[in-house]
């Protein structure tokens, strides 16, 4: 499958993807804002319509859309949660009748809008590998150098701030990055299923009981093999993309919980050797609060794929194409 | 130096959305003093202490800690707030303790081996260190709060706010707990602000306490403060105040 084109540059593209995509997503779990992920790539969407219903390119919208939206969102953080889920639900419900109107409007409508809603990794061009390439780094740089701060106030909010950090610009610059990798993510997976992608690793390497460094490159990792076998699934079967990477998700999800032996944790073992410190003591997993949130991801992204197997018909020159090698 | 008083309030005034909590306070705490905290749920313990840290900068009169405001001395202090549901339900306490450490510096969260030992230090201060591995999701409320206990303690601060730190333990440990705090206070000459709700959980540890009520403040010993008519006065209500044989102080109010 490698003596295509379009095939090495949506296996080039996973890579940049994953890599910004993970990270992003272990700390979108550790600090419960799942729901802030997924209001902004239906935020995405709107820019991506918006952008080319305007003339220009969709990636320059979903990129600036959800980037700007990022920011804003941060910058009013601090509400009460309730009040905040209310508030990021009604802008993403808004964010999508726009990108209905905004399709609406368009003539080459259908085609446009299940690449968006569904991605289309074999339609990625050239140029448009060097825009995710340039995103990705940059993105992976800022986080890695806002990490430790954004751990600390993730983890100890208060203490965060008597220690003198700015919560509020760690919350908006980690938002923006949330809305690059959604941008990312969306070439892959489309806005639909972005959560799989995102979401999903990092929820993997919480349950894994990974330490924050081992979390974060692992859910990069997990986040590539997700996105890799999703191509490879696909070339195999013919089936979407989105779907091998919403259900290689799921799967992984479920597997990182599973107890082995009697009723200890995969996690368990896999993290018992993971710190030089002394001997961890583990009790059985039990279910956790910043499970829950991820836990609805996966389910979310999940059944959002079944639309996904039709609704991929806009790469259909590619799928013949592969169908003919 | 150490003629420096730990904490000094000139005429402070505490708003919180336009709401006054504290009026007017005066008070001098010299260092190495423990000082126990103690007022009515919303009197204005929190809001005294995220004064101290600079958080809240006083609509009038001045603080100094170490002689210093408090946004500059914050690398002195240690603090545990009150509010104690960590996220992070899948990460273990060394990893909590960690972020802590150089958290207020850009950077990779990585930790060298002399951070390792200093968390290392902190969890033994406290007795954490068994379940310091297990993840926070799976801790009792009483083992997060000593690891968070433990997580003031880092970097060895000379002013140490804790915040309800005994909140929520049962008596034996309460106790246990305090007296662990006040050994290391004295150890290391530290000052310490520790609120709490029961008198008796701290007799024997602190020097001082300090009751806020009605907006206002008083600081002194505990015979001194603790009394019928030094209470009745600060609440503005009779308070009696009685003391059992054994030393135990019980503090009722008619009809508040
Ligand atoms: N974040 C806040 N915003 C506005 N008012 C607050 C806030 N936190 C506390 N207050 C008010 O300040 C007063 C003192 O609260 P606090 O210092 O938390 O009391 P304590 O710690 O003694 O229970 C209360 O009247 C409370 O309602
Ligand atoms: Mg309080």
């Amino acid at each position: 499958m490698l003596e295509y084109e379009f095939m090495r540059t949506a296996f080039a593209a996973s890579v940049f993807v994953a890599l910004l995509a993970g990270p992003v997503g272990w700390f979108l779990v550790l600090r419960g804002q799942a729901f802030a992920g997924h209001a902004l790539s239906h935020i995405a969407f709107a820019g991506a319509a918006g952008a080319v219903l305007a003339g220009f390119s969709p990636l320059l919208g979903l990129f600036g859309a959800s980037v700007i939206a990022g920011g804003a969102m941060g910058a009013i953080e601090g509400r009460a949660s309730a009040q905040r889920d209310v508030a990021i639900g009604l802008v993403l419900s808004l964010a999508l009748g726009f990108g209905v109107l905004f399709l609406h409007l368009m003539t080459r409508s259908a085609s446009l809008a299940n690449a968006l809603l569904f991605g289309n990794v074999l339609g990625v061009s050239p140029s448009m590998l060097v825009s995710l390439g340039v995103f990705a780094v940059g993105g992976v740089a800022l986080l890695a150098v806002m990490s430790r701060p954004l751990l600390f106030a993730s983890l100890q909010p208060e203490l965060a701030e008597a220690r003198g950090v700015k919560l509020r610009l760690l919350s908006m610059l980690f938002l923006m990055l949330v809305g690059a990798a959604t941008a990312e993510c969306a070439q892959i997976t489309g806005v639909l299923l972005v959560f799989a992608l995102m979401v999903g690793p990092g929820a993997v390497a919480h349950r894994l009981g990974l330490s924050p460094l081992a979390g974060l490159v692992g859910s990069a990792v997990f986040a590539l093999v997700e996105a890799w076998g999703g191509l490879v699934l696909s070339w195999w079967t013919d089936a979407p993309v989105s779907f091998w990477i919403a259900l290689l998700g799921a799967v992984a999800y479920v597997l990182s919980g599973v107890r082995i032996g009697r009723g200890f944790p995969a996690s368990a073992c896999l993290a018992a050797g993971r710190e030089s410190w002394d001997k961890p003591e583990r009790q059985q997993a039990s279910t956790r609060g910043t499970d829950n949130d991820a836990r609805n991801a996966v389910a979310c992204g999940w059944s959002g794929s079944a639309g996904g197997y039709d609704g991929n018909a806009g790469s259909g020159a590619e799928s013949s194409r592969r169908r003919g090698g | 130096m150490t003629d420096t008083p730990a904490i000094a309030c000139e005429g402070v005034t505490l708003e919180r959305d336009g709401r006054t909590v504290l009026a007017d306070v005066s008070l001098t705490i010299p260092q190495g003093c423990f000082v126990g905290l103690f007022g009515a749920n919303g009197s204005g313990k929190t809001t005294f202490l995220r004064a101290l840290l600079g958080l809240l900068p006083p609509t009038q009169g001045r603080i100094t800690v170490m002689g210093q405001p408090p946004a500059q001395a914050a690398c002195h202090v240690g603090y545990m707030p009150q509010v104690r549901t960590p996220a992070g339900a899948s990460l273990t306490g060394y990893d909590l303790l960690g972020s802590d450490i150089r958290g207020d510096r850009w950077g990779l969260p990585w930790l060298r081996a002399s951070d390792r030992a200093a968390i290392k230090e902190a969890l033994e201060a406290v007795d954490a260190t068994v379940f310091a591995a297990r993840r926070l999701g799976e801790l009792s409320g009483g083992e997060r709060q000593r690891l968070l206990i433990a997580q003031a303690l880092i970097g060895n601060p000379r002013l140490l706010l804790l915040d309800e730190p005994l909140a929520s333990l049962d008596p034996v440990r309460m106790r246990d707990v305090a007296e662990r705090i006040g050994t290391i206070a004295r150890a290391r000459g530290m000052t310490v602000i520790c609120s709490a709700h029961d008198l008796n959980a701290l007799t024997g540890v602190m020097d001082s306490v300090l009751y806020v009520a009605r907006g206002h403040a008083r600081l002194g010993p505990v015979d001194e403060v603790v009394t019928s008519a030094s209470l009745s006065a600060l609440y503005g209500a009779p308070v009696e105040v009685c003391r059992s044989p054994s030393g135990r102080i019980l503090v009722a109010a008619d009809g508040l």
